[in-house]
């Protein structure tokens, strides 16, 4: 077996993890980075639609500032952010992204003159002024009040990551592709690495390292409906769970979009609704706009696919073989609005579904999307619980999306806090020394090699493990996805809790050689279901409604009783999370208020948790 | 009744001594709006979970899943059933080292060609986090990102007959690579500079001009337009290192 040394482990090679790799190494200190595929599959280069940075510079962003991309943040958060972390994100944005214009990032840029723009389907003008000519631009999104979001084309995520994984090239950064941490090294205080499997040859080798960072994105494919690529499995969180110290901060906190197309949960855009596309049903008839009068389809994310879940438990589904799901309706925008403002979804019809949006409709579901919870770590982004172990981008909960992230601010994120966070680390690596022993690494191999043996003889038992896995799936799907509410959950719980044991069984029908699929799912099941059980204990114990955690029994926002954090901890041995909580915040510039939209009521704090007299 | 679906593919792990290169056949009933991707999970999870292949985003944008689909390089994800006869048969790319089956080692290619192209921007120029971004025109920006939109399938080069004979061909998605660093205003390099990368016969002067690379290109990427370019540039260049050399 192979050991390899070096400064700063990285774990995942998408935006987060690569800024990390190219801060410290910028720095002087030696770095590898592992990701599963090559560095620029990651899913941050399926991000389309930009990263918000308040520049001001577009006719629609003026007066801009990070003040006012600070508020949004919070009340996009619905006050469940570190509300210092988010201040530190939005004045390092605009600098971060004039620093991949720098690196060579193709930003679109400000064009100097008259033009048009529509808004709810109606025309308005903008004057773009000369003296902004060339430079970087901005689109609109939603939750924001100023054009703020910096995007290249349709392809933001992709552009940015070519950049970034140039840069590593540049630097000469040792990236390895088709490796997988399956374990970390530590002795229950400090984290001295990881074990990590070959993806092309089934081998383990032994990485050690001074500080070892989690930046593998989100976890979005324990749901079964989910825009998350295949490799959003939460592989990253389930080895920092295993250790039993590390919590996840917030596993409630979970984005569902409405409109993910059936059956493979690829996204089509909210703009289809934004320009005027209905939703329908299984007869063909509109519903929105019996549920919400004013807004109809263009209610907020959350609360379009609140009712659409709603309206489907009435029977009011498209029965499919792929499940139930209903109808998006843009047929009556014509070709050329098709063709030319929404050629992104018309692509994805012809390429997926094989039909014309002009004159057929397209099926699509509420679908998980985002993961706003994560490995829980401080501002500088080491993670609670275990020294040297550091998290940034998705996989973390750093903490500037408490329970609902803003659109534009995930993408824009993963290159903040890898700056700030890659900075952090090397001033750590400046401060640190460690000793290897050879005792603690040995035993780690010990125990993942005889993980793998016990799989592959089938010692456990004889489950599955696609069949578990999909219990589980169908366990989150049925009680812990856009509606919650205690009888639902409760019974999730159990469900989960029998899941659970029966991941404990799971051996291989294969014989796991080489680059083997069912050994590598075999190996992440158990802290899958593990991350599920924190999802719905934690959303059972809160009896609120907040940001996109939605409680049926409880509609209020409850501030006197919630202003908190959730911490989910998995002490080794046990067949539950343990739960704690921290104040949500400890500085509190935006006193909790209404967001704005939304609706729903809001029972009022006595005294802001965590906040110094 | 739906059809049934007849999959001929390619099996052989390297990494296991008893296995030896040979097609299998499975039989999988088509279901509504089908893709590849949907396929071969149900596949690996229902008949034969030994099954290795590549997914990642599942739409189209990584570039992960490409294959030889009946004959022709493909991104699978975005391959639907539909559109194929009831006989499908599946490969693995050329020219990439196989890992197993129908996966191909890509990354390492991929990453060899960053090197040789020094696909950066090369600047003297250094950043200054307090100064407003410098300016460029929008259109030149969005003729970059024209050139990037490549994801890295490997089917231009899978496709190319050059590539296919010779190892050391740099192949459509290189030369790309290279175009979209000449047209960047950021990138200093010198058409000279460009010169001692790819203008040899591994390099631009090796295309043959078959236009597969453009064919089978799952993004439309204008790769024919941007060979033509270089070849333009780059023999006006060789004619002015004829005419300075002492």
């Amino acid at each position: 077996m192979q050991t390899f040394y070096s400064d700063l482990l990285v774990i995942g090679a998408g935006l987060s993890g690569e800024r990390i790799a190219v801060e410290s190494a910028a720095a002087g200190f030696s770095v590898i980075v592992l990701s599963i595929v090559p560095a620029r599959r990651s899913h941050s280069s399926a991000a389309q639609g930009g990263m918000q940075a308040a520049l001001g510079n577009c006719a629609m962003g003026k007066g801009d500032s990070p003040d006012v991309h600070f508020l949004d943040t919070v009340k996009g958060s619905d006050w469940g952010c570190d509300q210092e972390v988010a201040r530190l994100f939005a004045d390092t944005a605009p600098i971060e992204m004039r620093r991949l214009a720098h690196w060579g990032v193709p930003w679109n840029r400000v064009v100097p003159g008259k033009s048009f723009y529509f808004k709810g389907g109606e025309k308005f003008e903008k004057y773009e002024e000369p003296e902004k000519e060339g430079l970087i631009t901005a689109r609109s999104f939603g939750g924001t009040a100023k054009w703020r979001t910096c995007y290249t084309s349709d392809g933001t995520g992709h552009a940015v990551m070519c950049t970034m994984d140039n840069r590593c090239a540049e630097l000469g950064i040792d990236v390895r592709d088709r490796t997988e941490a399956i374990a970390l090294i530590h002795d229950g205080e400090r984290c001295l690495g990881a074990i990590v499997r070959c993806l092309r040859t089934g081998e383990l080798s032994a990485y050690l390292a001074k500080a070892t960072a989690i930046c593998t994105g989100g976890f979005g494919r324990i749901y079964k409906a989910t825009t998350n690529a295949v490799i959003c499995d939460g592989g990253g969180h389930s080895i920092a769970m295993d250790t039993g110290v590390v919590p996840l901060g917030n596993p409630e906190a979970i984005q569902f979009h409405p409109t993910g197309i059936v059956p493979t949960d690829i996204l089509v855009t909210e703009g289809c609704r934004g320009d005027g596309g209905t939703l329908l049903d299984v007869n063909q008839e509109r519903f929105m706009n019996i549920y919400e009068p004013d807004k109809a389809e263009l209610a907020s994310r959350d609360v379009v696919s609140r009712w659409m879940t709603h309206h489907m438990r009435q029977g009011k589904g498209v029965k499919s073989p792929y499940g139930e799901h209903l109808w998006l309706d843009i047929r009556h925008l014509g070709d050329k609005h098709i063709s030319t403002k929404l050629r992104e979804v018309d692509e994805i019809c012809k390429h997926f579904l094989g039909i014309d949006p002009r004159t057929q409709l397209i099926p699509v579901r509420p679908t998980q999307h985002y993961t706003m919870s994560g490995i829980r770590t401080n501002r500088d982004g080491a993670a609670y619980g275990l020294a040297g172990l550091f998290s940034a981008g998705e996989a973390s909960c750093w903490d500037m999306h408490g329970f609902n992230r803003l659109g534009g601010n995930s993408l824009a994120e993963t290159v903040v806090a890898g700056g700030i966070v890659g900075k952090k680390i090397a001033e750590f690596l400046q401060g640190t020394d460690v000793s290897f022993p050879t005792a603690l690494v040995r035993q780690a191999v010990q125990q993942q090699e005889e993980r793998i043996r016990d799989l592959i003889e089938g010692k456990n038992g004889g489950e599955n493990v696609y069949k578990v896995r999909e219990a589980m799936q169908d366990a989150l799907m049925d009680g812990c996805f856009v509606f919650r509410n205690g009888k639902d959950l409760e019974a999730c719980v159990r469900t989960l809790q029998e899941v659970y044991e029966r991941s404990g069984r799971v051996s291989l029908k294969s014989n796991g050689k080489g680059a083997n699929h069912e050994l590598a799912a075999a190996l992440k099941i158990r802290g899958q279901v593990k991350l599920a059980l924190c999802i719905a204990a934690a959303a059972l114990a809160r009896t609120e409604s907040r940001g996109s955690h939605t409680r049926e029994d409880f509609p209020e926002r409850n501030d006197r009783d919630w202003l908190s954090r959730t911490l989910a901890y998995w002490p080794e041995g046990k067949d539950m999370p343990e739960l704690k909580y921290e104040p949500a915040s400890t500085a509190w510039d935006i006193p909790p208020g209404d967001r704005g939209y939304g609706g729903g009521t809001i029972i009022p704090a006595e005294k802001l948790p965590g906040k110094a007299d | 009744m739906a059809r049934l679906l007849k999959f001929n593919i390619f099996r052989y792990n390297p990494q296991d001594e008893n296995s030896t290169p040979h097609m299998q056949e499975f039989i999988l009933e088509e279901t509504a709006n089908m893709t590849l991707f949907i396929a071969l999970n149900r596949l690996r999870e229902e008949q034969d979970p030994s099954l290795i292949f590549d997914f990642c985003c599942r739409a189209g944008i990584c570039g992960s899943c490409a294959m030889v689909v009946n004959g022709r390089p493909g991104l699978a994800c975005q391959t639907k059933t539909a559109d194929l006869p009831q006989d499908i048969t599946l490969l693995p790319l050329p020219v990439y080292k196989l890992i197993g089956d129908i996966s191909v080692d890509t990354g390492v290619w991929f990453r060899e060609m960053y090197q040789k192209t020094e696909s950066w921007v090369h600047t003297k120029k250094v950043f200054d986090p307090s100064a407003v971004e410098e300016r460029m025109d929008n259109a030149v920006a969005e003729q970059i990102y024209e050139l990037e939109r490549c994801v890295e399938c490997g089917c231009c080069v899978a496709a190319c007959g050059t590539a296919r004979m010779r190892d050391d061909f740099m192949g459509a998605a290189a030369l790309n690579r290279v175009a979209r660093f000449v047209v960047d205003p950021r990138d200093e390099r010198t058409d000279k500079e460009y010169f001692e990368i790819i203008g040899n016969d591994n390099g631009i002067f090796g295309c043959m001009g078959l236009l597969a690379c453009e064919d089978v290109c799952p993004k439309n990427l204008p790769l024919q337009n941007q060979l033509g370019f270089l070849r333009r540039k780059m023999g006006i260049t060789a004619i002015k290192n004829i005419f300075s050399r002492k």
